[in-house]
């Protein structure tokens, strides 16, 4: 047992790009947190069921939990913190967060939503925000703040 | 106002204990026990790890009593050689990479001589399981008044109920984490918690430390719910063990799987009622049988079951009660702590035994509720009198209202009819919560809370209350601010750091507003007077007087302390289980409608009423999240969360099998106020934060039976469960 030789991925984060230094098995959340300092990204469950670790790949979401950083290799990657803070005043004032722990992951799912207003068509917000467990809320609160949010897309 | 570190926590600024930097730092990790009881005949380190790389600690390395201080001292920080249950800490390994860390505690294996293990709480133990006395009985508690065998002997119905509730994760977001570093001679611990000053306590036990060479600092927590009340004592004390002997810092960071393997849980439950009525239906007897699982240490179980009998009776007034209560020593991890505290399994118990006596009498079970519903003057069943003024049947009536009780009834009756697969039913629970410690708790505890005035006018309030989602920092600001007339923009809180902060006693058992909320206001009258000030004293005067206090006291500094004082005319008796057991009570009455479909045994709650009078409503938006979190929260304990055992360790611990509610399972919660000020409590509030996970069980359940006619005297009800009790109910 010992150190894995580290190899080198770029890609684009948050509009800026980069190239780093990583383990080949390394998970992309982990790669975040701990190697970038980008922590506002949280493990919940480690296993794609919380959603708290939500960002985007080229522009869809995706738990971090679930991806390897070699997977991003090229690709863009947004985190909750590309989200401008003047987006989150509804979910504010609806009580969309308690804890916070859940609520990166809320945010960037919500703001998701916002951006892809065909969605509502189809599925209720109840259903779209499903992927992203909350302890706290009871969910009525981020519901109600999605509804208000204004995400600049 | 809005939520102080909302911003913080909607963009993902707010750093949690994970988040930290912290150079240097090793990551720390548990070796667990792969049996529920034996005696540990040998540690084999496996080969193929360079084992003088890690940090190793073990029993041996505990400076002071290997004990983990709670109420008894029968649980050790690590288990030296003879285990109690699944997933007990035996040893402790650090390195500073996470993932050889991981994979060398899957190399070391712990070879255990099995003993019987006791594993039903129900079933007296076999001789060769009795770990505890005679019969593994670790706590009894009584409750009498009146004569209940004469009382049901005389009664004009006499109704019987078994109910049964089961054990509950917390599932915070944020699992548990703890950092611990020694600092010129002080052990040092920040982490995710509730209680500092319990982690004081623990630290200074088992380390043999005063209290001056041990430091505790809160880091924002990601949700508690009562599972960060006892247990972060543990992972500080095992997180300083390794930092001690590595001479560096550590970090101890669960991840979901540890988390819910190896920490607390609710406390499964069994209730037997005997309920005596006379030909109206006024109760005249209630002999109530609890018994709870309190796993393999006592840990807080003597007063969870305190608080679960206490509530047993509910909200009813009644000459005759009897309620007897055990908790039992089992060899499963340890329960502890949650939301509600034994109360939410005692409610379940009692409010879905009224429907069944309502059935039983032909009587309908909101009349039946509002009969006997207790009324200003009368007593509970601890013999106190209540008299707060609050309108107990105005509650149970707007529960009724709002869920369009009789028009629904109506409906459901022709929907039931005429729905090939649907079936939909309504149930109703009428219940309290009684607020802070129980009995003469707050006046052990010694409650302190100190407010100061800074140089620049400003205002800090010091207190050990610590904010985990429920909203103490903006509560506590918009108190103080209020209080003093000045804006919240004036008032900081501190962080809880044991180095700065007085013990305003655990983040618990819906005490803070209420309770510490209330010495914050009577810190900033003492500020007043100390400021040359009269209490009535508001706005720019006071940040005037504060400035001008310090440039004529120079190098001074202004700060008052408020300390617990016991309400006047509250009497309790710990002997006798006789008095005020609480201060004061919040009452509620939910509704719940429910849709089961008779093609998957599914059940949704599809509307949801909670009225409720917790006295003065301190911040709308902060209690609302409080109510309808508490709802959800309950409505999976109700419906989903089923913890699966398997040699009293839970087999089922990963959010992919555990199933907490989504968005998508539950509808919004219909939250209404009523608003009886209590006297002793901030501005006339009482706790709330516990109350909603009282009542959706029950009605819950209630609203079953009624669609579908089954005995749904058992929690979770989940698809599996309703299978079994659909099997011969006509449906």
């Amino acid at each position: 047992m010992s150190k894995t030789e580290l190899i080198s991925v770029s890609l684009t984060l948050n509009g800026e790009h980069r190239s780093i230094e990583i383990a080949p098995q390394e998970r992309l959340l982990d790669t975040l947190r701990y190697r970038l300092g980008l922590t506002g990204s949280k493990e919940g469950c480690g296993e794609g069921e919380c959603g708290a670790c939500t960002v985007y790949i080229d522009g869809l979401p995706a738990n971090a939990c679930l991806v390897l950083t070699v997977q991003v290799r090229g690709r863009a990657l947004e985190t909750i913190e590309s989200v401008q803070v003047d987006d989150l005043g509804s979910m504010h004032v609806s009580g969309a967060t308690q804890c916070g722990a859940c609520t990166p992951g809320v945010v960037m799912t919500a703001c998701w939503i916002k951006r892809h207003p065909e969605l509502a068509k189809t599925h209720t917000l109840r259903e779209l925000m499903a992927g992203n467990l909350c302890r706290c809320t009871g969910y009525d609160g981020i519901i109600e703040g999605i509804a208000g949010t204004d995400c600049a897309s | 106002m809005r939520r102080l570190e909302g911003i913080s926590k909607l963009s993902g600024r707010e750093r949690y204990v994970d988040d930290l930097p912290c150079d240097g730092a090793l990551w720390g990790m548990t070796v667990r026990s792969p049996s529920p009881r034996g005696r540990i005949r040998s540690i084999e380190f496996g080969p193929g790890v360079e084992w003088s790389q890690f940090v190793v600690v073990d029993h041996r390395d505990i400076p002071g009593p290997n004990e983990v201080f709670l109420i008894e001292r029968d649980q050790p920080v690590l288990a030296s050689d003879y285990v109690r249950h699944m997933h007990e800490p035996i040893l402790l390994i650090a390195h500073e990479d996470r993932a050889m860390c991981r994979a060398a505690v899957k190399q070391i294996r712990i070879i255990i001589d099995e003993q019987p293990a006791a594993l039903d709480y129900r079933v007296l133990p076999a001789s060769d399981q009795v770990q505890r006395g005679q019969d593994n009985v670790l706590k009894t508690l009584k409750i009498e008044k009146g004569d209940v065998e004469h009382a049901l002997a005389e009664a004009a119905h006499v109704v019987e109920g078994v109910y049964e509730t089961g054990a509950q994760e917390h599932i915070y977001i944020e699992n548990q984490g703890m950092l611990a570093w020694v600092e010129q001679g002080v052990v040092v611990t920040q982490g995710s918690m509730q209680c500092p000053y319990y982690v004081v306590n623990a630290l200074k036990h088992a380390l043999a430390r005063d209290e001056s060479q041990v430091r505790v600092i809160q880091a924002p927590t990601g949700g508690g719910f009562g599972g960060k009340e006892d247990y972060p004592s543990h992972l500080a004390l095992h997180a300083a063990l390794l930092a001690l002997k590595a001479n560096r810092p550590v970090k101890m960071i669960y991840d979901r799987s540890e988390d819910m393997a190896a920490t607390t849980k609710r406390h499964p439950a069994q209730v037997r009622h005997r309920t005596g009525f006379d030909a109206s239906g006024k109760l005249v007897a209630q002999a109530i049988d609890v018994v709870m699982d309190g796993g393999a240490y006592v840990t807080l179980s003597p007063v969870v079951l305190s608080r679960g009998i206490i509530h047993a009776a509910g909200p009813y007034a009644c000459d005759n009660v009897r309620i007897a209560g055990r908790a039992m020593l089992t060899n499963a991890v340890p329960f502890g702590a949650f939301r509600g505290f034994g109360a939410p399994q005692t409610l379940f118990a009692l409010e879905r035994h009224m429907d069944v006596c309502a059935e039983t009498l032909g009587i309908d079970p909101i009349d039946l509720r509002r009969m006997n519903l207790i009324r200003d003057g009368q007593e509970t069943a601890t013999g106190q009198v209540i008299n707060d003024g609050a309108d107990r049947e105005r509650v149970l009536d707007l529960a009724t209202k709002h869920i369009e009780l009789p028009e629904r009834r109506e409906q459901h009756a022709t929907f039931n009819i005429t729905h090939p697969f649907l079936r939909r039913g309504i149930g109703l629970a009428m219940f309290f919560h009684g607020a802070g410690f129980t009995g003469s708790g707050e006046v052990a505890l010694q409650s302190r809370v100190r407010v100061a005035g800074l140089k620049d006018g400003r205002i800090e309030v010091l207190a050990s209350s610590t904010e985990m989602g429920q909203g103490t920092l903006t509560v506590f600001t918009k108190i103080a601010a209020e209080r003093l007339g000045i804006d919240p923009s004036q008032v900081l809180i501190a962080t809880p750091d044991t180095a700065r902060v007085p013990n305003s006693g655990p983040t618990v058992a819906s005490r803070t507003s209420m309770v510490v909320g209330r010495l914050v206001e009577r810190a900033c009258d003492a500020l007043l007077e100390q400021a040359g000030l009269s209490r009535d004293a508001r706005g720019e005067r006071v940040q005037q007087a504060i400035r001008a206090w310090h440039v004529a006291h120079p190098n001074a500094q202004l700060s008052s302390e408020a300390t617990y004082e016991r309400p006047p005319g509250v009497q309790w008796d710990d002997n006798t289980y006789r008095g005020d057991a609480y201060g004061t009570y919040a009452w509620a009455a939910y509704a719940a409608e429910v849709e089961v479909d008779l093609r998957t045994f599914t059940a949704r709650v599809i509307d949801f009423v909670a009225v409720q009078d917790v006295g003065k409503v301190l911040h709308e938006t902060l209690a609302r999240g409080q109510i309808q979190g508490g709802v959800v929260q309950a409505i999976g304990w109700a419906l989903l969360e089923e913890c699966v055992w398997e040699r009293g360790g839970m087999k089922n611990c990963q959010l992919t099998n555990y199933i907490i509610p989504t968005s998508d399972d539950v509808p919004p919660i219909r939250v209404y106020w009523m608003q009886t000020p209590y006297a002793h409590g901030a501005q006339g509030a009482k706790g709330i934060g516990e109350l909603p996970m009282d009542g959706p069980g029950p009605a819950i359940a209630n609203a079953i039976a009624n669609a579908i006619g089954v005995e749904a005297n058992v929690l979770p009800l989940t698809p599996e469960r309703l299978m079994q009790m659909m099997d011969g109910a006509h449906v």
